[in-house]
């Protein structure tokens, strides 16, 4: 036992930063790719709110896998990417790939919903904004991405896990992350049970971690809220004989 | 390109993609069956908070929704592979071992996983069921069972309806991640596909554009269901 997990703690934790990395990195492109397709979507431009409506439907129809299998086998076959230097950068290496894969993919999560906070802003909000003065970007900016992000906090975090989760598949594209060290794992030692504990351990302190992250950043946005519920009834105790 | 659809049509890829498909979608119903049954349970007990059951099911939901799906497919087919394969070959059914075995393995993986998705919908619903209701048609003197069947289980089906199609359209995704342990379905064939003509892209292509017309063709006959369940409310006058 003690042999088993000398073999196999420092893989699945060399395995961790890959999959910490992968998720950190597609999470970046993917929130700022889907915030851009949001606001296509909800914009009057019938093309742009076609396409991304289109784009979402697609990606989020189809398996996570045949969009890594389709990138990292099919694309590098096209002329076009294969003599272009930095698309084939891209496309050349498993772990680059799959982080490509998931930004697409969970841009298209993310814009649904990022698409039901910005809808769930009062319009009376944004009028007293225009009314104010403001541009289009100070609007943006300061009434409606903050009230549609804390509408949308929750729901996120659960997109941040099903990413978590979708690293896994780099592993069938040559990326050892955890699941890849894993499977090695499995099939050189036969300590099934063993391994998929540690490896499953891993990946649930992330998603821990990850929740945690996301109930904090909540709690910062909320504070004006909570503050604002308390007032009242602190007022009514005080009141009350 | 050289090689394009109609040379997909010529070497009789066709009919092993549709073959595959339809490996897939009866993969899908069966898990999701499955997993229909489990949720209905679970979510009862996690709902009714029956003691010490209602832990095992916490255990179980977060476990699975926390663990990627393609490490318990590991999981249970690393587990379980030698020992079958010894037995099968002991019986002499071989050749079985190496279709059917996958295809239980694909079934009883995708139905945990969907299952631990419906316990969650399952028991959203029943929790969105007004108390009252319930304490009504106790009031009234109905049994237990029939409280379930007449009160419970028509409202709790249709309030579930939307996460239900979730968790189907999520279960026709996750067989795709069946194709690792070698069961021949929609992108198992699309692999072999790849692999014999070296063409990836127009195979995976197909295979997307399959699924894409399944998850799209199901989320039609969902909006239908919807549309049947909807509550027939008058009008105000």
């Amino acid at each position: 036992m003690i042999d088993l997990i000398q073999l196999a703690v420092p893989g699945l934790l060399k395995g961790l930063g890959v999959t910490a990395a992968l998720t950190f990195v597609s999470v970046l492109i993917g929130f700022n790719l889907g915030l851009g397709l949001a606001l296509m979507r909800l914009s009057s431009n019938r093309l742009l709110s076609g396409f991304a409506k289109y784009y979402s439907n697609v990606f989020r129809g189809t398996p996570l896998l045949v969009q890594i299998f389709l990138f990292y086998y099919g694309l590098g076959q096209l002329s076009l990417i294969k003599d272009n230097a930095a698309l084939w950068w891209v496309i050349s290496d498993g772990a680059r790939c799959a982080v490509l894969a998931l930004a697409v993919n969970t841009a298209a999560y993310t814009s649904e919903i990022l698409r039901g906070g910005l809808m769930s802003v009062p319009v009376g909000l944004v009028e007293a904004a225009q009314a104010c003065g403001m541009s289009r970007m100070l609007r943006f900016r300061r009434i409606e991405f903050p009230l549609a992000i804390r509408q949308a906090l929750p729901a996120y975090g659960n997109e941040l896990i099903l990413v978590v989760k979708g690293t896994s598949l780099a592993s069938t594209i040559t990326v050892l992350e955890i699941t890849g060290y894993a499977k090695r794992l499995m099939s050189q030692t036969f300590a099934i049970f063993e391994i998929f504990a540690i490896a499953g351990v891993l990946y649930l302190v992330i998603n821990l971690l990850l929740i945690a992250i996301v109930r904090v950043i909540e709690r910062v946005l909320m504070r004006h809220e909570t503050s604002s519920r308390r007032k009242p009834v602190a007022l009514t105790q005080v009141d009350l004989p | 390109m050289e090689f394009g659809l109609w040379q997909v049509w010529e070497a009789g890829w066709v009919t092993a993609i549709l073959r595959g498909a339809s490996i897939t979608i009866l993969v899908g119903f069966v898990s999701m069956a499955a997993g229909l049954v489990i949720g209905i349970v679970c979510g009862l007990i996690k709902w009714a908070r029956i003691f010490p059951l209602s832990l095992l099911v916490d255990a179980y939901t977060s476990l699975v929704r926390g663990v990627p799906e393609l490490l318990i497919i590991y999981l249970l087919f690393f587990s379980s592979v030698e020992f079958v394969t010894k037995v099968v070959t002991a019986f002499g059914y071989a050749g079985v071992a190496e279709s059917g075995y996958a295809f239980v393995i694909a079934v009883i993986a995708i139905g945990a996983i969907s299952g631990a998705y419906s316990t969650e919908v399952v028991r959203g619903a029943l929790s969105a069921i007004p108390d009252g209701h319930i304490e009504a048609a106790r009031a009234l003197g109905l049994s237990g069972g029939r409280i379930f069947r007449r009160i419970i289980a028509p409202q709790m089906l249709r309030i579930a309806v939307p996460g239900i199609n979730n968790v189907w359209q999520t279960t026709i995704k996750d067989t795709a991640l069946v194709s690792v342990v070698g069961l021949q379905e929609l992108m198992r064939i699309s692999f072999i596909g790849a692999n014999s003509t070296r063409h990836p892209f127009i195979f995976y292509l197909i295979a997307a554009a399959v699924y894409l017309l399944i998850t799209l063709v199901s989320q039609a006959g969902f909006d239908g269901i919807e549309r049947l369940l909807r509550l027939r409310t008058r009008k105000a006058v």
